[in-house]
């Protein structure tokens, strides 16, 4: 077991690992920070997406180690204090970019590594940037209209399906 | 996963020490190495990364016009910072998905030479030189067989060098569960010659399509291709496809590169 400092969501935070303790192990069962969900642990389903350092990864692929001394950002950072949705979450809301919400903390961590990166993307651009987030309700359309929508766009243009 | 130690050293000197110890392993990004130990077809005593060497990032020109790719250089930052060889960005901003791309690295992809990796075909058909801690490997040596490389034990990829081509293009023919190449063909276009490499087909991993480099050094067209095929034999055959529907993929697949490249 090794000691591992990270900061979280602007805090520090720490713990034992071992060598194999992947990230999104110590995020869920050392933090208690379940929001990150881990749907199929292959890297296939992007549920588990978090920032390290600013860029979008796959938790379940990236050891718990390799993010020492790490800014880590989860999907329990992204509302305010208060609870107040941000940009992003509150899209998802008002436009059922959700069913069950499995996939939901993936999608809305990999829109914000999006929108940072490309602030007004087109249908295309997201489709193509959910390539690795995969939701089992199959509710992409909505999900891309939330989307456009965070990003300031008209979604009227997108047909319902 | 079996447990293992986890090292990660600060230089290049100081990773092939602790590669050196028994049952040790680089760790690149992770993409491939990580899902291969949860399913226990590796398990290494020692697992050493390569992420934390400064030495081994970023991406730069050499005093030959080659473009200088860390080993640990990863996937999105290729495809975000190689516009110098446009070809060569755009087979690494296709690769996997965005958040793959973020952690998976050139080294790592070179290293394992996955037969349906994209890299491999960048590599051979640009005629790259393969630079590790002891030696420079040409790509025409460096790649040996499906996941076997010319790489010795606990040797490390510090660089990749690209000769930057006059013309090139990847054409990939997705495999859309696995997002590997089906069929990946990447065509360059030097003042010497044309080299056409293809990813994805053949159970002898990447290779170099000879018939088509020399059609296309004589003539730079897409006719140049006509009546031209590999043969099903020793292409790999599974679920997803015939060895026959393979070879039939590597000359459409040329010729939309060739295409493409103009």
């Amino acid at each position: 077991m090794a000691q591992v400092k990270m900061t979280v969501n602007g805090k520090a935070a720490s713990g034992e690992v071992e060598g194999r303790t992947l990230l999104s192990s110590f995020l869920r069962d050392s933090l208690f920070l379940t929001g990150t969900h881990v749907g199929c642990d292959t890297s296939q389903c992007g549920a588990c997406v978090v920032h390290v350092d600013g860029v979008a990864v796959k938790s379940c692929t990236m050891l718990a180690a390799e993010a020492e001394g790490a800014e880590v950002s989860t999907i329990e950072g992204q509302a305010a204090p208060d609870g107040t949705l941000n940009t992003i979450q509150q899209a998802f809301q008002d436009h059922h970019g959700l069913q069950c919400g499995f996939c939901t903390p993936g999608m809305v961590m990999t829109t914000a590594a999006l929108l940072k990166d490309n602030p007004k993307p087109s249908e295309q651009e997201i489709r193509e940037h959910l390539e690795g987030n995969i939701c089992r309700c199959t509710g992409y359309h909505n999900i891309i209209k939330a989307i456009l929508a965070a990003s300031g766009q008209d979604v009227s243009a997108l047909a319902a399906e | 996963m079996y447990n293992f130690e986890f090292e990660k050293p600060d230089t290049i000197a100081d990773a092939v020490a602790a590669l050196g110890g028994e049952e040790a392993q680089a760790l690149g990004g992770g993409q491939t190495l990580i899902p291969t130990m949860k399913q226990r077809l590796a398990s290494p005593a020692t697992l050493v990364s390569l992420t934390g060497i400064s030495e081994m990032q970023g991406i730069c020109t050499g005093d030959d016009g080659s473009l200088c790719i860390g080993g640990a250089t990863t996937h999105g930052a290729v495809a975000a910072g190689a516009g110098v060889y446009p070809a060569l960005a755009d087979l690494a901003s296709h690769i996997g998905d965005p958040a793959v791309r973020n952690r998976g690295t050139i080294g790592g992809s070179l290293a394992n030479n996955d037969p349906s990796a994209c890299y491999p075909a960048a590599a051979l058909a640009s005629g790259a030189v393969i630079k590790t801690n002891t030696r420079e490997i040409a790509a025409d040596d460096y790649f040996q067989g499906m996941f076997d490389t010319a790489l010795n034990e606990g040797e490390i990829i510090t660089e990749v060098r690209f000769p930057v081509p006059e013309a090139a293009n990847y054409q990939k023919f997705v495999q859309p569960a696995s997002r590997f190449a089906l069929v990946g063909v990447f065509v360059a276009k030097y003042a010497d010659g044309v080299r056409v490499a293809i990813t994805g087909a053949s159970e002898g991993g990447v290779f170099r399509w000879t018939e088509a480099e020399a059609a296309l050094s004589a003539n730079f067209a897409v006719s140049a291709l006509d009546g031209l095929s590999l043969p099903g034999d020793g292409m790999i055959g599974d679920l997803h496809g015939s060895g026959d529907y393979r070879a039939h993929l590597c000359a459409v697949m040329t010729k939309r590169a060739v295409n493409a490249a103009g």
